[in-house]
């Protein structure tokens, strides 16, 4: 056999004397290539944009909800029961003293309500929170002051509100001092919400209002909370701060009245659910790959035909048999590793384009995968035409017409 | 002299489906020597073709032995088959069969790539070809930018790249007019002159009278061989 070296110069002479044909068998795979990076990078983009999010919120968290919402481990059964609650404010003094893994515990409830202020009103969101609460949330203000422990202990009647409402309630004047009205009782605006942060799970401050927790108990006619928010100390007192919060509730409460979900489990479940749907549009896109494969055989089957008399030829001058069966199996490497290459780059294009738009994450596996199933499909699908090439015999090729 | 190729008793036979046979060469005997310029000569279905492969060692015979420089190639596997070629045969077809869109030059040093050649080798080698057959000019042109004539000449140039023993011309002016076809006889008359030994298939009797010997053969047999006069 001629030299590996001398075989792939062949090879690559004769694809570029076909240069139409070679670009348009590569378009199967450039396609296939660039959608499975494309896909998988946005998949992946939402997955580390989720996670984000959920950062954000704040970390080493263990919510405690009313009710059962389905196990620790992820997967939710059941929405909270947040009217029934049985959780209070004595839990939250109770977890507050336990200690150990246990950083800091805040409570909160949440209700729609209507707040106005000189004719204008919204209906909204109102959080009462504890001072404890709004600092696992990462609530700050940008004017004025938080709600604090000593609001909460008076049950005084002042808020803090989001900067929509600012602008829809006030047109966007100072409304720190002034008195808004909800349920018929007047209170005064002490701070404005940053938009950073958020409220509840996940909810927006823009238009919030947060009163002391007291003051809202007090407002609806409640008794109990609808969450209390634990803080471990690190990641790593998640799971005994969990265990610890379970079985202080459980000394007064039934199973069944109260759930304890982590963040980080919350997190794991949803990017479970988006890992698979990354997967499945990969799976699509690798469709397509394996068509654009079928695109490069049939190809080279019908080059082997058109070059039934050139195969002849090259025999008789002295090729031998594994000459022809590697130029053409190097044709097809060679075509789908150059193809694999384009889509590479045409999908790092593409997910960087996307990028301005929705955040998308090139993954090396992503990369890997489809690059290396182009080039296996290169060599699975150039065999059957380099084997049928081999095989030729120079006297019946040379005949061919 | 000693042969160049020796046929001795050379039978071959194909298989037409299940149980028809077909005897496309009935007991062959044929010497060709060194030097010699031998035209084969005989009506379609004669078993010529057949008789070409056998010398081409393209194939292998049935029955017999096939001797090329005292070597039995009846025996031999493909790839052994394909190096006697590249090392002793050189082709020349009717339809020239140059590679398209490859220049002459390229198309000449094809059989050394499969020798193994050098490219710096290679292209001395073959620009000398070139100028032997007269196209050391046209060594960038393609085939479709050459003449019938002239994409013959660079067919023979590629014959005789490898400094070959044996010349194989397949009726290497089939395809061509008279003209041309005349220049082209006239060029395998200077090579053997200058000591090519050439095999020249035809059906032709003008262009096999312009040889040294003739060889006629019919249904698969040889019926004369003689000397021109």
């Amino acid at each position: 056999m001629i030299p590996l070296a001398e075989i792939i110069r062949l090879s690559f002479q004769s694809l570029l004397r076909n240069k139409t044909r070679s670009i348009l068998t590569m378009l199967g795979i450039i396609i296939g290539v660039s959608a499975v990076i494309l896909l998988v990078s946005i998949g992946q983009g939402l997955q580390n944009y989720i996670t984000q999010q959920f950062e954000s919120l704040g970390s080493n968290l263990i919510v405690v909800l009313p009710g059962k919402v389905g196990g620790s481990g992820g997967g939710f059964s059941g929405a909270p029961n947040l009217a029934g609650s049985k959780l209070t404010l004595s839990d939250v003094d109770k977890l507050s003293r336990l200690g150990g893994a246990i950083e800091s515990v805040g409570a909160g409830i949440e209700m729609p309500s209507t707040v106005s202020y000189l004719g204008k009103s919204k209906y909204t969101t109102t959080a009462g929170l504890t001072a404890e609460y709004q600092k696992m949330r990462n609530m700050t203000t940008s004017e004025g002051r938080m709600i604090s422990d000593s609001d909460n202990r008076s049950g005084r009647n002042v808020v803090d509100i989001g900067p929509g409402l600012v602008d829809t309630l006030f047109g966007g004047a100072n409304p720190i001092g002034k008195q808004v009205t909800m349920g018929g009782q007047k209170f005064q605006v002490v701070g404005i919400l940053s938009k950073i942060g958020s409220g509840g799970f996940g909810v927006d401050v823009n238009s919030f209002v947060v009163l002391p927790l007291t003051t809202a108990q007090r407002l609806f006619g409640m008794k109990s909370v609808q969450a209390i928010g634990v803080k471990a100390r690190d990641k790593e007192s998640i799971p005994e701060a969990t265990v610890a919060v379970t079985k202080e509730l459980g000394k007064r409460l039934k199973s069944d009245d109260f759930s304890v979900v982590d963040s980080s489990s919350l997190v794991a479940t949803i990017n479970q659910i988006l890992g698979v749907v990354t997967l499945a549009l990969g799976g699509i896109a690798a469709i397509s790959l394996v068509v654009g494969g079928v695109g490069i055989m049939n190809i080279m089957l019908v080059s082997v035909t058109e070059r039934t008399r050139e195969i002849g030829l090259r025999k008789a001058v002295g090729a031998k048999p594994q000459d022809i069966l590697y130029q053409f199996i190097i044709e097809a490497v060679t075509l789908s590793v150059v193809g694999g290459g384009i889509g590479v780059t045409i999908g790092f294009l593409g997910a960087l384009i996307i990028n301005q738009f929705i955040a998308t994450t090139v993954t090396f596996w992503s990369v890997a995968l489809a690059f290396g199933v182009s080039a296996a499909i290169g060599v699975i699908f150039g065999v059957a035409p380099a084997a049928r090439a081999s095989k030729l015999n120079p006297i019946e090729a040379l005949k061919y017409e | 002299m000693t042969s160049l190729i020796k046929l001795t008793d050379v039978t071959k036979s194909y298989k037409l489906g299940e149980d028809i046979e077909i005897q496309a060469l009935r007991g062959i005997n044929l010497q060709i020597k060194e030097g010699e310029f031998v035209a084969i000569i005989g009506p379609s279905g004669s078993g010529k073709s057949t008789l070409m492969h056998m010398i081409g060692i393209l194939d292998q015979p049935t029955g017999g032995t096939v001797e090329l420089e005292g070597k039995n190639i009846g025996k031999l596997k493909e790839e052994k088959l394909a190096e006697l070629r590249n090392r002793h045969i050189g082709f020349v077809f009717q339809a020239f069969n140059l590679l398209p869109k490859t220049s002459a030059l390229e198309n000449v040093e094809l059989p050394l790539i499969y020798a193994g050649d050098s490219a710096g080798d290679r292209s001395k080698k073959a620009a000398e070809a070139l100028k032997m057959v007269g196209l050391e000019e046209r060594s960038d042109h393609t085939p479709s930018q050459l003449s019938g004539g002239q994409q013959q000449r660079v067919a023979i140039a590629r014959a005789l790249v490898t400094k070959p023993s044996l010349i194989l011309a397949d009726e290497p002016t089939g395809n061509l007019d008279s003209k041309a076809g005349e220049e082209i006889i006239k060029l395998m008359k200077d090579l053997n002159k200058k000591g090519n030994t050439i095999v020249l298939v035809t059906h032709e009797r003008e262009i096999a009278e312009q040889t040294k010997r003739i060889v006629e053969i019919r249904d698969g047999q040889i019926i004369s061989d003689k000397k021109v006069k």
